[in-house]
């Protein structure tokens, strides 16, 4: 079972900013992958509605932790995690926990673009149809169309929604993957460099519509680009070698930063 | 960032300029290695495809007599009082009348051969031993004929087709060949009159097993071999799926699921013999059922097919990208879903050209069927899978057996037959990985 180490709340996750209250907590978050800690006890609070970007160098656990949140280490094999990750309260680590009902809760956006070999339409409606969300075909039509119109999408694909999704471009694809994890209406949506197959102009466009995104719902963003940290993000989270070093406001966090390490980050002295 | 930093070693940067035009004799000297080594390749694949033809032509050359028989034209009296003595027409009454007779009587009219029984039997010696029963059939298809004199196409003896189509020297001394001197001139005068020619030999395909070249078919071998065919479909195929998409993505990686895997591939190495073997041991002796049936030997086939599914079934699983399934599980769908939505259909093209191709392996295998009782003589076509039949190789088998000149062209008349069987079904898995390959 999972051990919960009681520990005050670290002094770098500061409490909630502003008036937004946490959504994710998670308290001396371990992941090991065999015998291997790749991230040693990460306590971060996550803010509802707000863009929380993970930076930090490669290797260093920010889609480790990201994977944490919607249970996605559950299906690598030799992946363990110890601590708590609280969403809205409940451990998602709690044996009682459904995992599915999670990951319709928790949504994720990969790397590279994943469109399903189906059908435009198909794309956006098989996680609606896999958890009955749709009364009847009308219904459906109308989550694909509002997914697809809340992704940007729905003007470039609505006279071709039954041709195959992987036919699109890049960006395309990419926004494609954002309408299908939003269709199935979660609360908090997990990015992970969702831009680095993109071109800067895709990039723009998916910038946007995660501002966009952020009225309804609670993004965490991984993200190699450090101006794409301070342009789409609230709060932004250093992590280095396994650690999160630093958490703070963005416009904090690139200004003044309290830690030796982020401030080499940030400026390029490495990663 | 760092990328670009890419240290340089001093060996690197000092080295001179290189020339690019080189040293001639070392160019030549290349081009020629390569030009050896491809002529090396076209010589390996000429050598390959001069024996496929070889094979091809000969087998044509043998096997395409048989698709004609020689036939010869009677007109039958159906009298009346021989088929259906009392006027009475049924089906039992029809099936046991003498056919034989009336033949005979009109082969005797025909050649106009007298009451001297030497002759006689050399003139009988010209008809098929199944010709009654070509003449049976035509009789019972349309009893109206009864009381009739009609020209009907009765198959002649296998001696007079090989003399028809040339296969016995005539100038050979009287005693040494088949057929008298008197009987060829028959022969002869019934060609010369049209009433003896080779017409399509559709018993070739249709008939069962037979002593008589003329009168052998091999429909008992294609159904045989269709229901063995469908056996293995109904349990190489889910069993194979079954077992590989356990292995692939529920069984835990420790030495059991190691050792099964050897196992496995063990299993597609194993001889066929030693299945039939096995098949002997357990399905005939320890379960006790038929001899020769074709579920039996489907069974044994299946066995062999089962691990060229599981290995095809477990590469065409591994094949689906991470990423569909990573697209899948993100969404919130359960483990069951994303193997019955996602990764089964992806696999499927795949799954369905190792289970062809495994099939098409099976379908011309033959030394496990001998040891189960399929090289039978059966002449009537199995109603279920487990009544008595034989298979395609082994049909090719037993006719390869047999003395006769005429069993020597229908033996590559079968395996022609089964050659196209087995072209089809591998044009089939082609096709189908063509137009299902996918790329992501
Ligand atoms: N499936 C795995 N098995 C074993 N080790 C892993 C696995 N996935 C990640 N790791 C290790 O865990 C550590 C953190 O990896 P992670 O993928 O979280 O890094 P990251 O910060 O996302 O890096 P990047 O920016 O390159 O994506 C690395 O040392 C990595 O080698
Ligand atoms: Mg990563």
């Amino acid at each position: 079972m999972n051990t919960v180490a009681i520990k005050p709340v670290a002094a770098t996750a500061g409490a909630a900013s502003g008036n937004h209250a946490p959504k994710v907590v998670s308290q001396g978050v371990k992941v090991f992958y065999g015998e291997k800690e790749a991230l040693h006890g990460v306590d971060l609070d996550i803010n509802e509605r707000e863009v929380t970007a993970l930076i930090g160098p490669s290797g260093c656990g920010k889609s480790t932790y990201l994977r944490c949140l919607n249970r996605m280490n559950d299906v690598v094999e030799g992946c363990r995690v110890e601590g708590s990750i609280k969403i809205d309260g409940d451990d998602i680590y709690d044996r009682r926990i459904d995992v599915v009902q999670l990951r319709a809760r928790v949504g994720m956006v990969f790397q590279k673009p994943n469109p399903f070999p189906k059908s435009i339409y198909e794309n956006v409606a098989y996680g609606p149809r896999i958890h009955g969300i749709a009364q009847g075909k009308n219904e459906l039509d109308e989550i694909v169309e509002s997914s697809l119109t809340r992704a940007g999408l729905w003007k470039e694909v609505k006279d071709r929604l039954d041709k195959p999704g992987t036919g699109l471009s890049g960006g395309q694809q990419q926004r494609l993957c954002i309408a299908r994890a939003i269709a199935v209406s979660p609360e908090v949506i997990l990015m992970d460099e969702p831009c680095s197959a993109l071109d800067p102009i895709a990039t723009a466009r998916i910038e946007e519509l995660i501002d966009e995104l952020r009225e309804n719902y609670t993004i965490v963003i991984v993200t190699h680009s450090m101006q794409q940290a301070a342009r789409v993000s609230q709060r932004t989270a250093f992590f280095h070698l396994g650690d999160l070093v630093e958490y703070g406001d963005t416009s904090q966090i690139f200004t003044n930063p309290k830690e030796e390490r982020t401030q080499a980050y940030i400026t390029g002295r490495f990663g | 960032m760092t990328d670009s930093a890419l240290p340089m070693t001093a060996a690197m940067a000092n080295r001179a300029p290189r020339k690019l035009v080189l040293n001639e004799k070392r160019v030549r000297s290349r081009y020629a290695a390569e030009r050896r080594f491809r002529a090396y390749g076209i010589a390996a694949i000429a050598f390959g495809l001069f024996f496929l033809a070889w094979l091809f032509v000969t087998l044509v050359v043998q096997g395409y007599g048989a698709l004609q028989q020689s036939k010869m034209r009677l007109d039958v009296n159906l009298d009346a009082a021989t088929l259906a003595p009392g006027g009475k027409v049924d089906d039992t009454t029809l099936r046991a009348a003498d056919y034989t007779a009336l033949l005979r009587t009109a082969l005797r009219d025909t050649l106009g051969v007298g009451s001297d029984r030497a002759q006689r039997r050399e003139a009988y010696a010209l008809l098929s031993n199944g010709a009654d029963n070509e003449l049976r059939r035509i009789v019972m298809a349309d009893p109206t004929l009864i009381g009739k004199t009609v020209p009907v196409w009765v198959s002649a003896s296998a001696d007079v087709d090989t003399l028809i189509k040339g296969q016995i020297a005539r100038d050979l001394p009287e005693n040494q060949r088949r057929l008298k001197d008197r009987q060829i001139a028959w022969v002869d005068k019934l060609v010369a009159d049209n009433r003896l020619k080779k017409r399509f030999n559709g018993a070739l395909f249709v008939n069962g097993a037979s002593s008589d070249p003329e009168q052998a078919g091999m429909g008992v071998a294609i159904i045989g071999s269709m229901y063995m065919m469908l056996v293995v479909l109904l349990t190489a195929l889910p069993v194979g799926v079954a077992a590989a998409v356990y292995l692939e993505e529920f069984a835990a990686r420790n030495r059991w699921t190691d050792l099964i895997e050897v196992n496995i591939n063990n299993l597609a190495a194993v001889p066929s013999i030693v299945f039939g073997l096995l098949g002997l041991a357990i399905f005939l002796n320890f379960f006790g059922m038929p001899r020769s049936a074709p579920v039996v030997g489907g069974l044994v086939l299946s066995l062999m097919t089962l691990p060229v599914v599981i290995i095809a079934t477990r590469a065409s699983i591994k094949a689906v990208p991470p990423s569909i399934r990573e697209a899948a599980l993100g969404v919130g769908a359960s483990k069951m879903q994303v193997i019955t939505h996602h990764v089964l259909p992806l696999a499927l093209p795949g799954i369905l050209t190792g289970t062809i191709i495994g099939m098409a392996r099976a379908l011309g295998e033959t030394a496990p069927l001998l040891l189960i009782g399929m090289v039978a003589f059966v002449v009537a076509y199995p109603a279920t899978p487990f009544d008595p039949a034989t298979a395609l190789p082994v049909q090719i088998y037993m006719w390869a057996g047999a003395p006769e000149r005429s069993f020597v062209e229908r033996t590559s008349a079968a395996i022609l037959i089964l050659l196209a069987f087995l072209i089809v079904m591998n044009a089939a898995a082609v096709l189908l990985r063509r137009r299902f390959e996918r790329r992501w």
